[in-house]
Protein backbone atom coordinates (compact mmCIF):
# COMPACT_ATOMS: atom_id res chain seq x y z
CA UNK A 1 0.00 0.00 0.00
CA UNK A 2 2.71 2.45 0.87
CA UNK A 3 4.28 1.94 -2.52
CA UNK A 4 1.02 2.63 -4.23
CA UNK A 5 0.45 5.74 -2.17
CA UNK A 6 3.84 7.39 -1.84
CA UNK A 7 2.35 10.75 -0.97
CA UNK A 8 0.42 9.30 1.91
CA UNK A 9 3.60 8.72 3.86
CA UNK A 10 4.17 12.36 4.62
CA UNK A 11 0.70 13.82 4.87
CA UNK A 12 -1.52 11.06 6.19
CA UNK A 13 -1.05 9.77 9.69
CA UNK A 14 -2.70 6.50 8.82
CA UNK A 15 -2.66 5.88 5.11
CA UNK A 16 -4.82 2.77 5.06
CA UNK A 17 -7.90 4.49 6.52
CA UNK A 18 -7.49 7.58 4.39
CA UNK A 19 -7.26 5.98 0.96
CA UNK A 20 -10.57 7.44 -0.28
CA UNK A 21 -9.60 10.95 0.78
CA UNK A 22 -6.18 10.52 -0.77
CA UNK A 23 -7.73 9.55 -4.08
CA UNK A 24 -10.11 12.52 -3.94
CA UNK A 25 -7.28 14.96 -3.27
CA UNK A 26 -5.14 13.43 -6.02
CA UNK A 27 -8.00 13.78 -8.50
CA UNK A 28 -8.55 17.41 -7.49
CA UNK A 29 -4.85 18.04 -8.10
CA UNK A 30 -5.02 16.23 -11.43
CA UNK A 31 -7.93 18.35 -12.67
CA UNK A 32 -6.16 21.42 -11.30
CA UNK A 33 -3.04 20.57 -13.32
CA UNK A 34 -5.20 20.13 -16.42
CA UNK A 35 -6.63 23.60 -15.76
CA UNK A 36 -3.11 25.05 -15.73
CA UNK A 37 -2.21 23.31 -18.98
CA UNK A 38 -5.40 24.52 -20.67
CA UNK A 39 -4.78 28.06 -19.46
CA UNK A 40 -1.41 28.07 -21.24
CA UNK A 41 -2.84 26.43 -24.32
CA UNK A 42 -5.54 29.08 -24.65
CA UNK A 43 -2.94 31.76 -24.17
CA UNK A 44 -1.72 31.08 -27.70
CA UNK A 45 -4.51 33.21 -29.20
CA UNK A 46 -5.76 36.62 -28.13
CA UNK A 47 -9.32 35.44 -28.76
CA UNK A 48 -9.17 32.54 -26.30
CA UNK A 49 -6.69 33.98 -23.81
CA UNK A 50 -9.27 35.23 -21.32
CA UNK A 51 -10.84 31.79 -21.24
CA UNK A 52 -7.36 30.62 -20.26
CA UNK A 53 -7.38 32.82 -17.18
CA UNK A 54 -10.61 31.18 -16.13
CA UNK A 55 -9.12 27.70 -16.56
CA UNK A 56 -6.12 28.72 -14.48
CA UNK A 57 -8.34 30.11 -11.74
CA UNK A 58 -10.40 26.93 -11.62
CA UNK A 59 -7.14 24.99 -11.37
CA UNK A 60 -6.08 27.08 -8.41
CA UNK A 61 -9.40 26.79 -6.60
CA UNK A 62 -9.26 22.98 -6.95
CA UNK A 63 -5.64 22.92 -5.78
CA UNK A 64 -6.52 24.96 -2.69
CA UNK A 65 -9.58 22.84 -1.87
CA UNK A 66 -7.55 19.66 -2.26
CA UNK A 67 -4.84 20.98 0.03
CA UNK A 68 -7.30 22.12 2.68
CA UNK A 69 -8.70 18.57 2.80
CA UNK A 70 -5.35 17.16 3.95
CA UNK A 71 -5.75 15.63 7.41
CA UNK A 72 -2.45 17.12 8.68
CA UNK A 73 -4.07 20.53 8.92
CA UNK A 74 -5.21 21.28 12.46
CA UNK A 75 -8.27 23.25 13.54
CA UNK A 76 -6.25 26.30 14.58
CA UNK A 77 -4.31 25.78 11.36
CA UNK A 78 -7.47 26.51 9.38
CA UNK A 79 -7.90 29.80 11.23
CA UNK A 80 -4.31 30.83 10.52
CA UNK A 81 -4.70 29.83 6.87
CA UNK A 82 -7.89 31.85 6.50
CA UNK A 83 -6.27 34.92 8.07
CA UNK A 84 -3.11 34.68 5.96
CA UNK A 85 -5.09 34.13 2.75
CA UNK A 86 -7.27 37.13 3.48
CA UNK A 87 -4.23 39.33 4.12
CA UNK A 88 -2.62 38.08 0.90
CA UNK A 89 -5.80 38.68 -1.08
CA UNK A 90 -6.19 42.14 0.44
CA UNK A 91 -2.71 43.05 -0.81
CA UNK A 92 -3.08 41.17 -4.09
CA UNK A 93 -6.28 42.86 -5.27
CA UNK A 94 -4.88 46.41 -5.37
CA UNK A 95 -1.63 45.08 -6.84
CA UNK A 96 -3.67 43.48 -9.59
CA UNK A 97 -6.13 46.24 -10.28
CA UNK A 98 -4.48 49.54 -9.44
CA UNK A 99 -1.00 49.21 -10.92
CA UNK A 100 -0.83 51.26 -14.14
CA UNK A 101 0.24 49.54 -17.34
CA UNK A 102 3.38 51.69 -17.55
CA UNK A 103 4.54 50.18 -14.24
CA UNK A 104 3.98 46.63 -15.49
CA UNK A 105 7.65 45.55 -15.73
CA UNK A 106 8.36 46.36 -12.08
CA UNK A 107 5.01 44.89 -11.06
CA UNK A 108 5.92 41.60 -12.73
CA UNK A 109 9.39 41.63 -11.18
CA UNK A 110 7.89 42.30 -7.76
CA UNK A 111 5.53 39.36 -8.03
CA UNK A 112 8.44 37.10 -8.96
CA UNK A 113 9.93 38.18 -5.64
CA UNK A 114 6.78 37.20 -3.71
CA UNK A 115 6.56 33.80 -5.41
CA UNK A 116 10.22 33.08 -4.73
CA UNK A 117 9.90 34.22 -1.12
CA UNK A 118 7.05 31.76 -0.55
CA UNK A 119 8.99 28.92 -2.17
CA UNK A 120 12.11 29.65 -0.10
CA UNK A 121 10.17 29.93 3.17
CA UNK A 122 8.32 26.66 2.60
CA UNK A 123 11.64 24.98 1.85
CA UNK A 124 13.20 26.37 5.03
CA UNK A 125 10.21 25.37 7.15
CA UNK A 126 10.28 21.87 5.68
CA UNK A 127 13.95 21.60 6.59
CA UNK A 128 13.51 22.64 10.22
CA UNK A 129 10.52 20.35 10.53
CA UNK A 130 12.27 17.26 9.22
CA UNK A 131 15.94 17.70 10.22
CA UNK A 132 17.99 15.62 10.79
CA UNK A 133 15.88 12.85 9.29
CA UNK A 134 16.38 13.84 5.64
CA UNK A 135 17.82 11.64 2.90
CA UNK A 136 20.80 13.04 0.97
CA UNK A 137 18.94 13.37 -2.30
CA UNK A 138 15.97 15.21 -0.81
CA UNK A 139 18.33 17.44 1.15
CA UNK A 140 20.27 18.34 -1.99
CA UNK A 141 17.04 19.20 -3.82
CA UNK A 142 15.80 21.16 -0.81
CA UNK A 143 19.09 23.04 -0.52
CA UNK A 144 19.07 24.00 -4.21
CA UNK A 145 15.45 25.05 -3.87
CA UNK A 146 16.21 27.32 -0.92
CA UNK A 147 19.20 28.93 -2.64
CA UNK A 148 17.19 29.45 -5.84
CA UNK A 149 14.24 30.93 -3.95
CA UNK A 150 16.48 33.33 -2.04
CA UNK A 151 18.32 34.31 -5.22
CA UNK A 152 15.13 35.04 -7.16
CA UNK A 153 13.74 36.96 -4.17
CA UNK A 154 16.54 39.54 -3.95
CA UNK A 155 17.21 39.46 -7.70
CA UNK A 156 13.59 40.32 -8.48
CA UNK A 157 13.47 43.00 -5.81
CA UNK A 158 16.60 44.57 -7.30
CA UNK A 159 15.15 44.35 -10.81
CA UNK A 160 11.89 45.91 -9.64
CA UNK A 161 13.84 48.67 -7.89
CA UNK A 162 15.89 49.40 -10.98
CA UNK A 163 12.79 49.47 -13.17
CA UNK A 164 10.96 51.71 -10.72
CA UNK A 165 14.07 53.93 -10.80
CA UNK A 166 14.43 53.92 -7.04
CA UNK A 167 16.82 56.72 -6.11
CA UNK A 168 19.50 54.81 -4.22
CA UNK A 169 19.76 52.12 -6.91
CA UNK A 170 22.00 52.91 -9.85
CA UNK A 171 20.17 52.49 -13.16
CA UNK A 172 23.35 52.04 -15.14
CA UNK A 173 25.10 48.71 -14.85
CA UNK A 174 27.78 48.70 -12.17
CA UNK A 175 31.01 46.84 -12.73
CA UNK A 176 33.99 46.69 -10.45
CA UNK A 177 37.26 44.78 -10.35
CA UNK A 178 37.03 41.10 -9.39
CA UNK A 179 33.24 41.23 -9.73
CA UNK A 180 33.07 37.85 -11.43
CA UNK A 181 35.47 36.34 -8.91
CA UNK A 182 33.29 37.60 -6.07
CA UNK A 183 30.13 36.25 -7.74
CA UNK A 184 31.68 32.83 -8.21
CA UNK A 185 32.92 32.86 -4.62
CA UNK A 186 29.36 33.51 -3.37
CA UNK A 187 28.05 30.76 -5.61
CA UNK A 188 30.77 28.41 -4.35
CA UNK A 189 29.73 29.10 -0.74
CA UNK A 190 26.12 28.22 -1.62
CA UNK A 191 27.14 25.01 -3.39
CA UNK A 192 29.46 24.00 -0.55
CA UNK A 193 26.68 24.64 1.98
CA UNK A 194 24.26 22.45 0.04
CA UNK A 195 26.84 19.66 -0.21
CA UNK A 196 27.56 19.80 3.53
CA UNK A 197 23.83 19.63 4.29
CA UNK A 198 23.30 16.75 1.91
CA UNK A 199 26.12 14.86 3.63
CA UNK A 200 24.83 15.68 7.09
CA UNK A 201 21.42 17.34 7.46
CA UNK A 202 22.02 17.96 11.18
CA UNK A 203 24.46 20.80 10.36
CA UNK A 204 21.92 23.48 11.21
CA UNK A 205 24.43 26.34 10.83
CA UNK A 206 24.67 25.69 7.09
CA UNK A 207 21.07 26.74 6.44
CA UNK A 208 21.54 30.45 7.26
CA UNK A 209 24.76 30.30 5.24
CA UNK A 210 23.08 29.05 2.07
CA UNK A 211 20.18 31.47 2.54
CA UNK A 212 22.60 34.39 2.90
CA UNK A 213 24.62 33.22 -0.12
CA UNK A 214 21.45 32.94 -2.21
CA UNK A 215 20.26 36.39 -1.17
CA UNK A 216 23.67 37.93 -1.87
CA UNK A 217 23.98 36.21 -5.24
CA UNK A 218 20.58 37.56 -6.30
CA UNK A 219 21.76 41.10 -5.59
CA UNK A 220 25.09 40.59 -7.35
CA UNK A 221 23.35 39.12 -10.38
CA UNK A 222 21.33 42.28 -11.03
CA UNK A 223 23.99 44.90 -10.19
CA UNK A 224 25.71 44.66 -13.60
CA UNK A 225 22.43 44.49 -15.57
CA UNK A 226 21.36 47.52 -17.61
CA UNK A 227 17.86 48.61 -18.55
CA UNK A 228 17.84 47.09 -22.02
CA UNK A 229 18.81 43.67 -20.63
CA UNK A 230 15.84 43.70 -18.27
CA UNK A 231 13.50 41.74 -20.59
CA UNK A 232 15.91 38.81 -20.62
CA UNK A 233 16.60 38.97 -16.90
CA UNK A 234 12.93 39.18 -15.94
CA UNK A 235 12.19 36.18 -18.13
CA UNK A 236 15.10 34.30 -16.57
CA UNK A 237 13.93 35.07 -13.02
CA UNK A 238 10.49 33.85 -14.09
CA UNK A 239 12.10 30.60 -15.15
CA UNK A 240 14.05 30.20 -11.88
CA UNK A 241 10.89 30.83 -9.84
CA UNK A 242 9.20 28.00 -11.75
CA UNK A 243 12.13 25.64 -11.23
CA UNK A 244 12.09 26.43 -7.50
CA UNK A 245 8.39 25.51 -7.36
CA UNK A 246 9.05 22.25 -9.22
CA UNK A 247 11.91 21.33 -6.87
CA UNK A 248 9.60 22.01 -3.95
CA UNK A 249 7.20 19.55 -5.54
CA UNK A 250 9.86 16.82 -5.30
CA UNK A 251 10.44 17.57 -1.63
CA UNK A 252 6.75 17.75 -0.74
CA UNK A 253 5.90 14.76 -2.95
CA UNK A 254 3.38 16.83 -4.82
CA UNK A 255 2.88 16.34 -8.55
CA UNK A 256 0.82 19.49 -8.94
CA UNK A 257 3.75 21.64 -7.82
CA UNK A 258 5.98 19.79 -10.27
CA UNK A 259 3.59 20.38 -13.18
CA UNK A 260 2.99 24.07 -12.45
CA UNK A 261 6.69 24.63 -11.77
CA UNK A 262 7.73 22.89 -14.98
CA UNK A 263 5.27 24.95 -17.04
CA UNK A 264 6.44 28.19 -15.45
CA UNK A 265 10.11 27.28 -15.74
CA UNK A 266 9.70 26.38 -19.40
CA UNK A 267 7.80 29.58 -20.15
CA UNK A 268 10.50 31.74 -18.59
CA UNK A 269 13.18 29.77 -20.42
CA UNK A 270 11.53 30.16 -23.82
CA UNK A 271 10.97 33.88 -23.26
CA UNK A 272 14.58 34.45 -22.25
CA UNK A 273 15.82 32.51 -25.28
CA UNK A 274 13.63 34.66 -27.53
CA UNK A 275 14.94 37.81 -25.86
CA UNK A 276 18.56 36.71 -26.16
CA UNK A 277 18.12 35.87 -29.83
CA UNK A 278 16.51 39.23 -30.44
CA UNK A 279 19.66 40.84 -29.10
CA UNK A 280 22.05 38.35 -30.71
CA UNK A 281 23.56 37.55 -27.34
CA UNK A 282 24.11 34.51 -25.19
CA UNK A 283 22.81 33.97 -21.64
CA UNK A 284 26.32 34.15 -20.30
CA UNK A 285 26.82 37.43 -22.07
CA UNK A 286 23.64 38.95 -20.63
CA UNK A 287 24.35 37.75 -17.11
CA UNK A 288 28.04 38.45 -16.92
CA UNK A 289 28.68 40.80 -19.79
CA UNK A 290 27.60 44.13 -18.30
CA UNK A 291 26.90 45.29 -21.81
CA UNK A 292 25.86 48.79 -20.83
CA UNK A 293 29.21 49.52 -19.28
CA UNK A 294 31.03 49.23 -22.59
CA UNK A 295 31.87 52.81 -23.30
CA UNK A 296 32.39 53.56 -26.93
CA UNK A 297 35.02 56.16 -27.53
CA UNK A 298 33.37 59.19 -29.05
CA UNK A 299 36.24 59.51 -31.52
CA UNK A 300 35.32 56.32 -33.40
CA UNK A 301 32.03 57.70 -34.48
CA UNK A 302 31.69 59.35 -37.80
CA UNK A 303 29.36 62.02 -36.64
CA UNK A 304 27.66 63.71 -39.56
CA UNK A 305 25.18 66.50 -39.52
CA UNK A 306 21.60 66.05 -38.45
CA UNK A 307 18.50 67.59 -39.94
CA UNK A 308 15.70 68.64 -37.66
CA UNK A 309 12.13 69.27 -38.73
CA UNK A 310 9.49 71.62 -37.40
CA UNK A 311 6.10 70.26 -36.37
CA UNK A 312 4.65 71.91 -39.46
CA UNK A 313 6.98 70.06 -41.85
CA UNK A 314 6.61 66.79 -39.98
CA UNK A 315 2.82 67.10 -39.97
CA UNK A 316 2.72 67.72 -43.72
CA UNK A 317 4.94 64.73 -44.46
CA UNK A 318 2.74 62.47 -42.35
CA UNK A 319 -0.44 63.75 -43.94
CA UNK A 320 0.83 63.16 -47.47
CA UNK A 321 2.04 59.63 -46.76
CA UNK A 322 0.24 56.51 -47.85
CA UNK A 323 1.79 54.20 -45.28
CA UNK A 324 3.16 55.35 -41.94
CA UNK A 325 4.94 52.86 -39.67
CA UNK A 326 5.26 53.80 -36.02
CA UNK A 327 8.20 52.29 -34.13
CA UNK A 328 7.65 52.57 -30.37
CA UNK A 329 10.40 52.10 -27.80
CA UNK A 330 11.00 52.52 -24.10
CA UNK A 331 10.93 56.29 -24.58
CA UNK A 332 7.23 56.07 -25.41
CA UNK A 333 6.61 54.23 -22.14
CA UNK A 334 8.59 56.80 -20.15
CA UNK A 335 6.71 59.70 -21.72
CA UNK A 336 3.42 57.74 -21.34
CA UNK A 337 2.69 58.80 -24.90
CA UNK A 338 0.77 55.68 -26.01
CA UNK A 339 -2.66 57.35 -25.91
CA UNK A 340 -1.42 60.33 -27.90
CA UNK A 341 0.20 57.96 -30.40
CA UNK A 342 -3.10 56.24 -30.93
CA UNK A 343 -4.80 59.64 -31.35
CA UNK A 344 -2.27 60.61 -33.99
CA UNK A 345 -2.83 57.29 -35.77
CA UNK A 346 -6.59 57.86 -35.71
CA UNK A 347 -6.17 61.35 -37.13
CA UNK A 348 -3.90 60.02 -39.87
CA UNK A 349 -6.35 57.24 -40.71
CA UNK A 350 -9.09 59.83 -41.07
CA UNK A 351 -6.85 61.55 -43.62
CA UNK A 352 -6.60 58.29 -45.53
CA UNK A 353 -3.16 57.24 -44.30
CA UNK A 354 -2.54 53.60 -43.45
CA UNK A 355 -0.85 53.19 -40.04
CA UNK A 356 1.05 50.17 -38.73
CA UNK A 357 3.16 49.61 -35.64
CA UNK A 358 6.49 47.80 -35.81
CA UNK A 359 7.27 45.93 -32.60
CA UNK A 360 10.82 44.81 -31.90
CA UNK A 361 10.95 41.82 -29.53
CA UNK A 362 13.13 43.62 -26.99
CA UNK A 363 11.57 47.07 -27.26
CA UNK A 364 10.83 48.19 -23.71
CA UNK A 365 11.72 46.56 -20.46
CA UNK A 366 9.94 43.20 -20.59
CA UNK A 367 8.76 40.75 -23.24
CA UNK A 368 5.71 42.20 -25.00
CA UNK A 369 5.94 45.56 -23.20
CA UNK A 370 5.01 47.70 -26.23
CA UNK A 371 2.07 45.48 -27.15
CA UNK A 372 0.52 45.90 -23.73
CA UNK A 373 0.97 49.67 -23.71
CA UNK A 374 -0.53 50.09 -27.17
CA UNK A 375 -3.35 47.70 -26.37
CA UNK A 376 -4.07 49.86 -23.34
CA UNK A 377 -4.41 52.80 -25.72
CA UNK A 378 -6.97 50.77 -27.70
CA UNK A 379 -4.78 50.06 -30.70
CA UNK A 380 -6.35 47.02 -32.40
CA UNK A 381 -3.87 44.14 -32.15
CA UNK A 382 -3.93 43.47 -35.90
CA UNK A 383 -1.95 46.70 -36.28
CA UNK A 384 0.85 45.55 -33.94
CA UNK A 385 3.28 43.79 -36.24
CA UNK A 386 6.31 41.69 -35.29
CA UNK A 387 9.75 42.51 -36.60
CA UNK A 388 10.03 39.66 -39.13
CA UNK A 389 6.72 40.55 -40.72
CA UNK A 390 7.17 44.30 -40.88
CA UNK A 391 10.77 44.39 -42.10
CA UNK A 392 9.93 43.60 -45.76
CA UNK A 393 7.34 46.39 -45.67
CA UNK A 394 9.67 49.24 -44.76
CA UNK A 395 10.69 50.01 -48.37
CA UNK A 396 7.01 50.72 -49.11
CA UNK A 397 6.61 52.98 -46.09
CA UNK A 398 6.57 56.70 -46.83
CA UNK A 399 7.25 57.75 -43.27
CA UNK A 400 8.60 55.81 -40.31
CA UNK A 401 7.97 57.50 -37.00
CA UNK A 402 10.55 56.35 -34.44
CA UNK A 403 9.28 57.09 -30.97
CA UNK A 404 11.70 56.61 -28.13
CA UNK A 405 13.35 53.59 -29.77
CA UNK A 406 17.08 53.72 -30.34
CA UNK A 407 19.30 50.65 -30.49
CA UNK A 408 16.60 48.52 -32.15
CA UNK A 409 16.66 50.81 -35.19
CA UNK A 410 20.41 51.41 -35.42
CA UNK A 411 21.63 50.26 -38.86
CA UNK A 412 25.13 49.81 -37.39
CA UNK A 413 23.88 46.46 -36.09
CA UNK A 414 23.82 45.25 -39.69
CA UNK A 415 27.25 46.32 -40.91
CA UNK A 416 29.51 47.84 -38.24
CA UNK A 417 31.48 44.97 -36.75
CA UNK A 418 33.03 47.21 -34.11
CA UNK A 419 29.64 48.20 -32.73
CA UNK A 420 28.61 46.51 -29.48
CA UNK A 421 25.20 45.84 -30.99
CA UNK A 422 26.61 44.29 -34.19
CA UNK A 423 24.57 41.27 -35.27
CA UNK A 424 21.46 42.19 -33.34
CA UNK A 425 18.38 41.87 -35.55
CA UNK A 426 16.90 45.33 -36.04
CA UNK A 427 13.92 47.02 -37.62
CA UNK A 428 15.08 48.17 -41.06
CA UNK A 429 13.58 51.63 -40.73
CA UNK A 430 16.31 53.20 -42.89
CA UNK A 431 14.76 51.48 -45.94
CA UNK A 432 11.74 53.77 -45.74
CA UNK A 433 11.48 56.99 -47.75
CA UNK A 434 11.63 59.24 -44.69
CA UNK A 435 12.51 58.45 -41.10
CA UNK A 436 11.23 60.77 -38.43
CA UNK A 437 12.87 60.38 -35.05
CA UNK A 438 11.14 61.88 -32.05
CA UNK A 439 13.72 62.39 -29.36
CA UNK A 440 14.17 64.52 -26.30
CA UNK A 441 17.82 65.30 -26.99
CA UNK A 442 20.82 63.83 -28.79
CA UNK A 443 21.73 61.68 -25.78
CA UNK A 444 22.77 58.17 -26.94
CA UNK A 445 20.83 55.02 -26.03
CA UNK A 446 21.51 52.64 -23.18
CA UNK A 447 24.57 51.11 -24.74
CA UNK A 448 26.20 54.49 -25.11
CA UNK A 449 26.27 53.83 -28.84
CA UNK A 450 25.72 56.72 -31.23
CA UNK A 451 22.92 55.90 -33.60
CA UNK A 452 24.00 56.42 -37.20
CA UNK A 453 20.35 56.50 -38.20
CA UNK A 454 20.15 60.04 -36.80
CA UNK A 455 22.80 61.18 -39.28
CA UNK A 456 21.20 59.46 -42.25
CA UNK A 457 20.19 61.88 -44.99
CA UNK A 458 16.64 60.50 -44.95
CA UNK A 459 16.27 61.19 -41.27
CA UNK A 460 14.48 64.14 -39.77
CA UNK A 461 14.84 64.75 -36.04
CA UNK A 462 11.84 66.11 -34.20
CA UNK A 463 13.01 67.24 -30.77
CA UNK A 464 10.76 67.28 -27.75
CA UNK A 465 8.93 65.15 -25.22
CA UNK A 466 7.17 62.30 -27.07
CA UNK A 467 3.77 63.18 -25.63
CA UNK A 468 4.06 66.90 -26.49
CA UNK A 469 5.34 66.14 -29.98
CA UNK A 470 2.41 63.80 -30.60
CA UNK A 471 0.01 66.54 -29.48
CA UNK A 472 1.60 69.03 -31.86
CA UNK A 473 1.53 66.57 -34.76
CA UNK A 474 -2.15 65.77 -34.14
CA UNK A 475 -2.93 69.46 -34.39
CA UNK A 476 -0.88 69.78 -37.58
CA UNK A 477 -2.37 66.74 -39.28
CA UNK A 478 -5.98 67.49 -38.38
CA UNK A 479 -5.51 71.05 -39.60
CA UNK A 480 -6.93 72.56 -36.42
CA UNK A 481 -4.01 74.91 -36.07
CA UNK A 482 -4.78 76.67 -39.36
CA UNK A 483 -8.40 77.13 -38.49
CA UNK A 484 -7.43 78.70 -35.19
CA UNK A 485 -4.98 81.03 -36.91
CA UNK A 486 -7.48 82.07 -39.54
CA UNK B 1 11.38 13.10 5.68
CA UNK B 2 12.40 10.56 3.16
CA UNK B 3 10.83 10.79 -0.22
CA UNK B 4 10.52 7.35 -1.74
CA UNK B 5 12.50 6.43 -4.81
CA UNK B 6 9.18 5.66 -6.48
CA UNK B 7 8.01 9.22 -6.00
CA UNK B 8 11.25 10.71 -7.26
CA UNK B 9 10.95 8.62 -10.41
CA UNK B 10 7.27 9.48 -10.89
CA UNK B 11 8.12 13.09 -10.21
CA UNK B 12 10.87 13.11 -12.84
CA UNK B 13 8.44 11.52 -15.26
CA UNK B 14 5.82 14.19 -14.58
CA UNK B 15 8.41 16.97 -14.69
CA UNK B 16 9.80 15.89 -18.06
CA UNK B 17 6.37 15.47 -19.65
CA UNK B 18 5.02 18.74 -18.26
CA UNK B 19 8.18 20.55 -19.38
CA UNK B 20 7.86 19.11 -22.88
CA UNK B 21 4.18 19.98 -23.06
CA UNK B 22 4.92 23.48 -21.75
CA UNK B 23 7.64 23.98 -24.36
CA UNK B 24 5.36 22.99 -27.22
CA UNK B 25 2.49 25.15 -25.97
CA UNK B 26 4.42 28.25 -25.01
CA UNK B 27 6.29 28.27 -28.30
CA UNK B 28 2.93 28.97 -29.92
CA UNK B 29 2.12 31.99 -27.77
CA UNK B 30 2.44 35.05 -30.03
CA UNK B 31 4.77 37.87 -29.02
CA UNK B 32 1.71 40.05 -28.73
CA UNK B 33 0.78 38.15 -25.58
CA UNK B 34 4.18 37.71 -23.98
CA UNK B 35 3.51 40.11 -21.12
CA UNK B 36 0.16 38.51 -20.21
CA UNK B 37 1.90 35.13 -20.51
CA UNK B 38 4.48 36.23 -17.95
CA UNK B 39 1.79 37.51 -15.63
CA UNK B 40 -0.12 34.24 -15.96
CA UNK B 41 2.85 31.95 -15.38
CA UNK B 42 3.68 34.18 -12.46
CA UNK B 43 0.32 33.41 -10.94
CA UNK B 44 0.88 29.71 -11.68
CA UNK B 45 4.27 29.73 -9.97
CA UNK B 46 2.43 30.80 -6.83
CA UNK B 47 1.44 27.14 -6.62
CA UNK B 48 3.87 27.12 -3.69
CA UNK B 49 0.67 28.24 -1.96
CA UNK B 50 -0.14 24.54 -1.71
CA UNK B 51 3.10 23.89 0.17
CA UNK B 52 2.64 27.04 2.24
CA UNK B 53 -0.83 25.94 3.37
CA UNK B 54 0.50 22.55 4.49
CA UNK B 55 3.35 24.15 6.45
CA UNK B 56 1.08 26.71 8.10
CA UNK B 57 -1.83 24.35 8.73
CA UNK B 58 0.37 21.49 9.90
CA UNK B 59 1.54 23.57 12.88
CA UNK B 60 4.83 21.75 13.38
CA UNK B 61 6.56 24.37 15.51
CA UNK B 62 6.01 28.06 16.22
CA UNK B 63 8.94 28.85 13.93
CA UNK B 64 7.63 26.95 10.90
CA UNK B 65 4.16 28.36 11.53
CA UNK B 66 5.52 31.90 11.20
CA UNK B 67 7.39 30.96 8.03
CA UNK B 68 4.24 29.31 6.68
CA UNK B 69 2.14 32.34 7.56
CA UNK B 70 4.39 34.69 5.59
CA UNK B 71 4.60 32.16 2.75
CA UNK B 72 0.80 31.89 2.47
CA UNK B 73 0.49 35.70 2.38
CA UNK B 74 3.24 36.04 -0.25
CA UNK B 75 1.89 33.34 -2.54
CA UNK B 76 -1.71 34.50 -2.11
CA UNK B 77 -0.66 38.01 -3.24
CA UNK B 78 0.69 36.39 -6.39
CA UNK B 79 -2.32 34.20 -7.06
CA UNK B 80 -4.89 36.97 -6.63
CA UNK B 81 -2.81 39.80 -8.09
CA UNK B 82 -1.46 37.63 -10.92
CA UNK B 83 -4.82 36.47 -12.24
CA UNK B 84 -6.42 39.90 -11.85
CA UNK B 85 -3.65 41.68 -13.69
CA UNK B 86 -3.51 39.12 -16.50
CA UNK B 87 -7.23 39.47 -17.01
CA UNK B 88 -7.02 43.26 -16.89
CA UNK B 89 -4.31 43.18 -19.55
CA UNK B 90 -6.09 40.72 -21.81
CA UNK B 91 -9.27 42.80 -21.69
CA UNK B 92 -7.30 45.55 -23.39
CA UNK B 93 -6.29 43.42 -26.38
CA UNK B 94 -9.05 44.08 -28.87
CA UNK B 95 -9.34 43.32 -32.54
CA UNK B 96 -10.30 46.14 -34.88
CA UNK B 97 -13.96 46.94 -34.33
CA UNK B 98 -15.67 45.96 -37.54
CA UNK B 99 -19.01 47.80 -37.34
CA UNK B 100 -17.51 51.14 -36.25
CA UNK B 101 -15.15 51.56 -39.19
CA UNK B 102 -16.73 49.63 -42.04
CA UNK B 103 -15.30 50.64 -45.42
CA UNK B 104 -12.62 53.35 -45.22
CA UNK B 105 -9.91 51.52 -43.30
CA UNK B 106 -10.12 48.43 -45.49
CA UNK B 107 -10.37 50.37 -48.74
CA UNK B 108 -7.20 52.35 -48.07
CA UNK B 109 -5.26 49.23 -47.27
CA UNK B 110 -6.12 47.85 -50.67
CA UNK B 111 -5.46 50.97 -52.70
Amino acid sequence: MSNFLPMASSFFPDASTETGLYILISLLYLVGAMGFILSLKWMSDAKTARKGIFAGEIGFVLAIIGTLLLPVITTTGYIYIAVAMLIGAAIGVPLGLLVPMTAMPQRIALSHAFGALAAALVGIAKFYDATPDIGWFVMAVLGIEIVLGALVFTGSLMAAGKLQEVKWLAQRPIVFPLQKTLNFAILAVAVAGVIILAADPSQLWAIPVIIAAGLAFGVMLIIPIGGADMPTVIALLNSYAGIAAALLGFVLENNLLIVAGALDGMSGLILSIIMCRAMNRSFRNVLFGAFGATEVAAGDQEVGSIRSASFDEAGDLLKMARLVVIVPGYGMAVAQAQHKVRELADTLEKEGVEVKYAIHPVAGRMPGHMNVLLAEANVPYEQLIDMEEINPEFPQADVVLVLGANDVVNPAARHDQSSPIYGMPILDVDKAATVMVVKRSMRPGFAGVENELFFNEKTLMVFGDAKDVMGELITEVSGNRDSINV
Amino acid sequence: MNVSVEFIMTGLFVFALAGFLGFEMIRRVPRLLHTPLMALTNALSAISLVGSIVVLGGQYTAYTTILGFVAVIASMINVVGGFLITDKMLKMFKPREKPKKPEPAEAEGAS
